[in-house]
């Protein structure tokens, strides 16, 4: 997928202008944040199971190539053959090259993001062969000249019914529906007859399971499970750090899995698949392949941002993200959106190449306080903040004003004085209900919303006042 | 780069994997060390914390099944299902009273009350599939389906209908259990597909319909006490 991320703060400002993505976004804010929270009071102890979902990751992580190489020796015993790519490139001449071997015209894919990543969809096309996204969401977009998906679990969640419908109505030549039911019935009907017709299917992996060589698919619409079984051939494909390593590690991160997405107890489908076809079965397929996808994930292995490998991409973070509530995900200018976008982008990228993505947080810590595997989301970006200082990134106005303040903050009879100054020049500026409307040279603050104003005394001040009381 | 000499991108990408977790140097014995370790891991099978599911667990596996839009009946014997079927099928919508079932049913009496049900795989065109189960989960009222030449999966997943019948004395509390179920039979399946309600969407505007691209309705049969 083409990166542009450089130009957050463009496309930011063009989002929150955007009257019917603002629309779309104040309907789905709503929703997620109540429905999880519900969900997670079903566990006896939330706490308890987020903490040993955060061990399993981590466990995995900590001995990655001992899993990698378990999960490989199993999934081979069961007739799967096992592909490495070290970079996106090599995921798409791998897909290439499967459907080559098996004659392959017609591809069937449930929602893979590491697939986004590498562009597959569009290498699969430019080979002359036919692609077509089975999730609901993916198709939409697909269909809509592959407009980037905007949510991880929910692509096109920022599109409304009649947007959906009038893409339909063109696309299909159909008459125009207005109901949501229809809409999914006649996605049904045109999906339907591709699942019959298709030579291989494509899926991600929510998890590899590395004591059975298993991938696992998780889906509400089992439309993975019907890529995956209809086809002759499967491939799925997933990230290095998906491995877990028992499947009663799964069942754990499946109570919160769920929960964390979209407020279910439980998805509606979720398969755990492992190897090919046996004696005397009809469905299933008959060469199943795994891509085991690095593209920049053992850098971050070995880096200080090195939890963000723990994420089962259930999109919590986003959903409760103020940032993400605002802006949508196209803003982000990747395949990740939202808080743990704002770490993966620039690690994957380049973080020259997502400058501000690690700044596209107020540090409200909500993202980290409802992530299931305990990703402290605001730290890390406080680390790649300091990466982008130190290899000078940040713009020479930041760095003087940081040096300024520094220079200040050492000073601390100066310090009092011109912060107290500040405060009153501030409350001096602000209207009769405690608001600034507008601060010369700081727009940024004041062109989008009016700030609070300071009591008119620094802290100290108070707390001197407070101490001699 | 091909297929056949992935062999050197697999030792590069391990390389690299051990150079992030700085135990790239020639020392077996640490090596050794960790893969003793992750075995014994293994070897343990250790669940995380589990809700406490108390009293009777077919009675939870109902309420949950029903919560997740599976409707549920309960008959005494096998020997009803067919009765029961049928009704179902006039209930809703005047369903057609013809399908499929896995082999496992083919005995079962169907065209004694006016069902048109085949024992064999569907290819697409059934608007009915009649399946069993492994066993169920009470916790999430979750079917456990895998697959095998007398369990063809998409008897579950391309009919418009889908009705399990559900032994009572299946019924597990949680999805360890169904594993370690699982793993006492030998070798995992191809296929193990842990359904909960039929096939449905959020998509657009997160609203919920059901019938995405599998059955747009489950009825489950719980059979025994």
């Amino acid at each position: 997928m083409q990166v542009a991320s450089m130009h957050f703060r463009e496309r930011a400002h063009d989002k929150l202008h955007d009257a019917q993505l603002q629309a779309n976004l104040r309907m789905f804010k709503d929703k997620f944040v109540p429905l999880r929270r519900d969900s997670l009071a079903e566990l006896d102890d939330f706490e308890a199971t987020r903490e040993a979902a955060r061990a399993i990751r981590q466990r995995a992580l900590d001995d990655l190539d001992v899993w990698l190489e378990i999960f490989d020796e199993n999934a081979r015993a069961r007739g799967a053959t096992v592909l490495y790519a070290q970079t996106p490139a090599e995921v798409n001449a791998l897909v290439l090259e499967i459907a080559r071997r098996h004659d392959v015209r017609k591809i069937i894919k449930s929602k893979s993001m590491v697939s986004e990543e590498s562009g597959l969809d569009h290498a699969i096309e430019a080979a002359g062969l036919t692609v077509v996204e089975t999730d609901l969401g993916e198709y939409i977009l697909q269909i809509n000249d592959y407009e980037p998906p905007s949510h991880i679990v929910g692509p096109a969640l920022h599109k409304s019914r009649d947007e959906v419908a009038e893409i339909f109505h063109v696309r299909h030549g159909t008459a125009k529906k207005t109901g949501i039911d229809e809409l999914v019935g006649e996605g049904r009907e045109v999906l339907r007859d591709h699942y019959l017709r298709a030579d291989m299917g494509i899926s991600g992996g929510n998890f590899l399971v590395a004591e059975t060589g298993s991938v696992v698919l998780v889906t509400n619409e089992g439309n993975a499970t019907l890529a995956t079984t209809l086809p002759q051939v499967h491939v799925a494909i997933s990230g290095i750090e998906k491995i877990v390593p028992t499947l009663e590690d799964v069942a754990t991160l499946m109570r919160l899995l769920p929960r964390s997405a979209t407020g279910q107890s439980i998805s509606n489908y979720v398969d755990i698949l492992t190897g090919i076809k046996g004696p005397g079965e009809f469905h299933g397929a008959e060469h199943m392949y795994f891509i085991v996808v690095d593209s920049g994930r053992s850098a971050v292995l070995g880096s200080e941002v090195s939890a963000a490998l723990r994420c089962i991409r259930c999109g919590a973070c986003m959903n409760h993200c103020p940032v993400y509530q605002n802006i949508g995900g196209h803003a982000y200018g990747w395949v990740y959106p939202g808080p743990i976008g704002s770490i993966l982008t620039p690690m994957y990228v380049g973080l020259e190449n997502a400058l501000d993505l690690p700044q596209a947080s107020t540090m409200c810590n909500q993202c980290g306080v409802v992530c299931p595997v305990k990703i402290p989301l605001p730290d890390l970006q406080r680390k790649l903040r300091e990466q982008e200082f130190e290899r000078h990134l940040r713009p020479w106005y930041e760095r003087m004003a940081l040096k300024g303040w520094g220079w200040l903050a050492r000073h601390p009879a100066l310090y009092a004085f011109a912060s107290g100054v500040g405060v009153r020049m501030l409350r001096a500026l602000s209207g009769r209900n405690g608001m600034i409307r507008r601060l010369p040279f700081a727009g940024g603050w004041t062109d989008e919303r009016d700030m609070p104003a300071p009591a008119g005394r620094t802290f100290r001040e108070l707390y001197k006042a407070r101490a001699a009381r | 780069m091909t297929i056949d000499d992935n062999r050197r991108s697999r030792e590069a990408l391990l390389a690299r994997v051990r150079t992030a977790l700085r135990r790239d140097g020639p020392d077996d014995a640490a090596r050794a060390a960790g893969r003793a370790a992750a075995q014994a891991y293994l070897a343990a099978h250790r669940s995380g914390p589990r809700p406490a599911l108390s009293g009777d667990i077919a009675g939870r596996f109902l309420r949950r099944a029903t919560d997740m839009s599976s409707s549920v009946e309960r008959i005494a014997t096998f020997d009803e299902a067919p009765s029961a079927v049928l009704r179902y099928l006039k209930t809703v919508d005047a369903l057609p009273a013809a399908g499929v079932c896995w082999p496992e049913f083919a005995a079962q009496g169907w065209a004694g009350a006016g069902l048109d049900v085949e024992s064999r795989p569907t290819v697409g065109h059934d608007a009915l599939g009649i399946t069993g189960c492994f066993c169920a989960i009470a916790e999430t009222g979750t079917l456990v389906l895998v697959s095998g030449a007398q369990t063809p999966t998409a008897t579950f997943l391309l009919p418009e209908t889908h009705v399990a019948i559900v032994r009572t004395d299946r019924i597990v509390p949680a999805m360890e259990d169904a594993f370690a179920l699982l793993r006492a039979e030998g070798a995992l399946p191809r296929g193990v597909s842990l359904v909960s309600g039929p096939s449905r969407t959020g998509d657009i505007e997160q609203t919920t319909v059901l019938g995405a691209h599998g059955p747009r309705r489950l009825h489950i049969l719980l059979v025994g006490q």
